[in-house]
Order: structure tokens, then C-alpha cells, then sequence
């Protein structure tokens, strides 16, 4: 299954969870946000919530700035 | 948010014993309720590295620092927050990048989650050349902000009359810039800065532009409640005591500021008694 994860296409596995992509992506614990279609999926659903095809997953830290 | 005709009286209760130097303590920096002994607050962008960062932070004494928040790349586990967490500063997140309010709201809320806090350095700029705030979309997005519960710190225009119209849509502060982000080019229009701080009943933080110490003690000696800056400190040749600097700059303009300068003269006043020749 083919979804875009922080702008780039990938192929996750079906029945993959919002909890899945942030894994594959960073092992940090704190300080990282996910928004599913743009909108904020809280830390406590990553794993409740399944990515479908074509979805926009977006992983966000906090990085040097301002 | 002191008046300039008397700026012995403040919201934030006496300063302390006349001729004691006000500290943290006496004399707090109240945002939203909440109290901080520092009046600075820092910016991390533009560091030369994160062991760098840690030693200006600690430097500074600052209790609130902003952080952007950008799209995870993947292997970058070491990270500013956890710089943040070990040194107990609290974090505060911006919305650098953003264009428009909908971009605004979204990164804001993108910062909420990752770091648990409502708190947030609303940042709508208009262009990349001048990163200049756009007031239309910068009210739009504090509006909304402020109704879905955010405590909103705008970075704004030195324009009293968006100054005044932000703090009426409900933000915690307001946070009118000196100069263009990273300009390092000093307070351009201290008239304005003293025209805000005149008028605001939250406080006033000079947000950018801010280039070495003597303006940071300028910021302060205007009725600014506290200077936030990133580059005057992260890019200087010795970022840790540039910070040491900004943090002595920044008491001692509050100290000089509840002191109440002497009125400028255009001649001299002798300050020996006159001579007693024979």
C-alpha cells in the first residue's frame, strides 16, 4: 500500500497504524507530533489509527529555531 | 506594560527595597499567569553546534526558549528538546515558515502535541527577503488561536495599532519586532516600542533584530517587559558569553528602568556644589 509520508511515497505494509510510520521514521520518544491528512492524530491514537491508501502522514520535531 | 510616568508601579507588585537591585525573585516577569525570574528568553536557530547551544542556554539563565518544529528526517535522534528537558527550560514552540493563518493553526497545533504545551510563538510572516510579519493573516491565525485555548505570544510589527488590536483578540503578550529577524540592526523606531508599552496591558517583549547588548538594555529601559533574541547570540564569534552578556544587558536596563533615568539636559548641571573661592 502506497501512502505519502513527510512528502515522500512509500510502501507500508497493509493494516500499517499512524503508530507504524512514526516508528519506521524516529525512535525519539518525546517532542515528536504526527498529523494524518492534515490533521493532529494525538500521541495516545498512533496505534488506534490506520493509514489507507493514498493517505499524507506528516511527522513533526522540534528543531533549532526562532 | 509599565507606564513611562511611573514606572515604580507595575502589575507585577514593587520591585523590591529601594536601592536593591530587583532580581527574579522581586521582581517576576508574569506571562499568562505565569511567573519567570529570567526576562530573557532565547531563540535556538543558528547555533554551531548543539553543545554550543546548551552552554549559551545555561548562560543566559533564560526559562523559556523557542523551538520550530519541522518534518522528521529520519537517524536525527538527538534533538533541541532534549537540551530543553535536561536544563528544566521551558519550551516554546513557533510557527517560523508559515505564511498563513491555516499554516499558523496547523503548525500550532503540530507543537501542542509533540510538546505538551499550549504556549506558542505565533509567527505569520509575508515574505522570505524581509520575513516581515503579514498583520492581516498574523491577526487572523491569533484569533483562532486564541479560540481554540492556545496561549498566544505574537511576533509582530512595531505597530501600536496591531499591537493594540492583538492584544484585544486575547494574546498573552505582545512581541513587536526591533529590526528584521537576524538584521542584528538594533530598536529602528524606539517611538513605537514606547507607544506599544504605553498602551499594552500584557506584556511587551521586543522579539528580533537585537544585535548586541546595548540594545537589549534599550528594549528594557523603553518599558519593555522582557527581550527575546536567537542570532545576536547563536552567530556571535563567542555565542556563551554573548550570552552571559544579554543576560547582564538585560537586568541591568530593568534595573535602570524602575530607577527612572535623570531628564536630559541640553547643558551642563554641575553635579560639585559651587566653588567656594575666596
Amino acid at each position: 500500500m502506497e501512502v505519502t509520508v513527510n512528502g515522500e511515497r512509500r510502501t507500508v505494509a497493509p493494516g500499517s497504524t499512524v503508530g507504524d510510520v512514526v516508528r519506521d521514521l524516529t525512535r525519539a520518544e518525546g517532542g515528536v507530533a504526527a498529523s494524518l491528512n492534515d490533521e493532529v492524530v494525538p500521541r495516545t491514537t498512533w496505534d488506534a489509527t490506520p493509514v489507507a491508501e493514498n493517505d499524507r502522514v506528516d511527522v513533526l520535531t522540534a528543531v533549532q529555531g526562532g | 506594560m509599565t507606564s513611562t510616568h511611573d514606572p515604580m508601579t507595575t502589575a507585577h507588585g514593587a520591585p523590591g527595597a529601594p536601592g536593591t537591585a530587583p532580581d527574579g525573585h522581586a521582581d517576576p516577569l508574569v506571562i499568562a499567569g505565569r511567573r519567570f525570574g529570567s526576562r530573557l528568553i532565547t531563540g535556538t536557530g543558528g547555533a554551531p553546534s548543539m553543545q554550543v547551544l546548551e552552554e549559551a542556554l545555561a548562560a543566559s539563565g533564560t526559562e523559556l526558549t523557542t523551538v520550530a518544529m519541522r518534518r522528521v528526517t529520519p537517524g536525527s535522534d538527538g534533538s533541541v528538546w532534549d537540551v530543553l528537558n535536561r536544563n528544566g527550560i521551558a519550551p516554546l514552540p513557533n510557527t517560523a515558515g508559515c505564511f498563513t493563518a491555516a499554516d499558523a493553526v496547523r503548525t500550532a497545533r503540530l507543537g501542542r502535541e509533540a510538546l505538551g504545551t499550549d504556549w506558542v510563538k505565533l509567527e505569520v510572516v509575508a515574505d522570505e527577503r524581509t520575513l516581515l510579519p503579514d498583520p492581516v493573516e498574523l491577526l487572523d491565525a491569533a484569533e483562532r488561536l486564541v479560540d481554540e485555548g492556545f496561549t498566544v505570544l505574537p511576533y509582530t510589527n512595531d505597530d501600536p495599532v496591531l499591537a493594540r488590536r492583538l492584544e484585544r483578540v486575547g494574546c498573552a503578550a505582545v512581541m513587536p519586532l526591533a529590526a528584521p529577524i537576524g538584521s542584528g540592526l538594533g530598536i529602528r523606531n524606539p517611538h513605537n516600542l514606547e507607544l506599544i508599552v504605553e498602551q499594552a496591558d500584557v506584556p511587551v517583549i521586543v522579539d528580533a533584530g537585537i544585535g548586541t547588548a546595548s540594545e537589549a538594555a534599550q528594549a528594557m529601559e523603553l518599558g519593555c517587559d522582557a527581550v527575546l533574541l536567537a542570532s545576536a547570540v547563536t552567530r556571535a564569534q563567542d555565542p556563551v558569553l554573548m550570552a552571559r552578556a544579554m543576560r547582564d544587558a538585560v537586568t541591568a536596563g530593568r534595573a535602570a528602568r524602575l530607577a527612572g533615568r535623570i531628564p536630559v539636559r541640553r547643558h551642563a548641571h554641575a553635579s560639585s556644589p559651587p566653588a567656594d573661592h575666596p
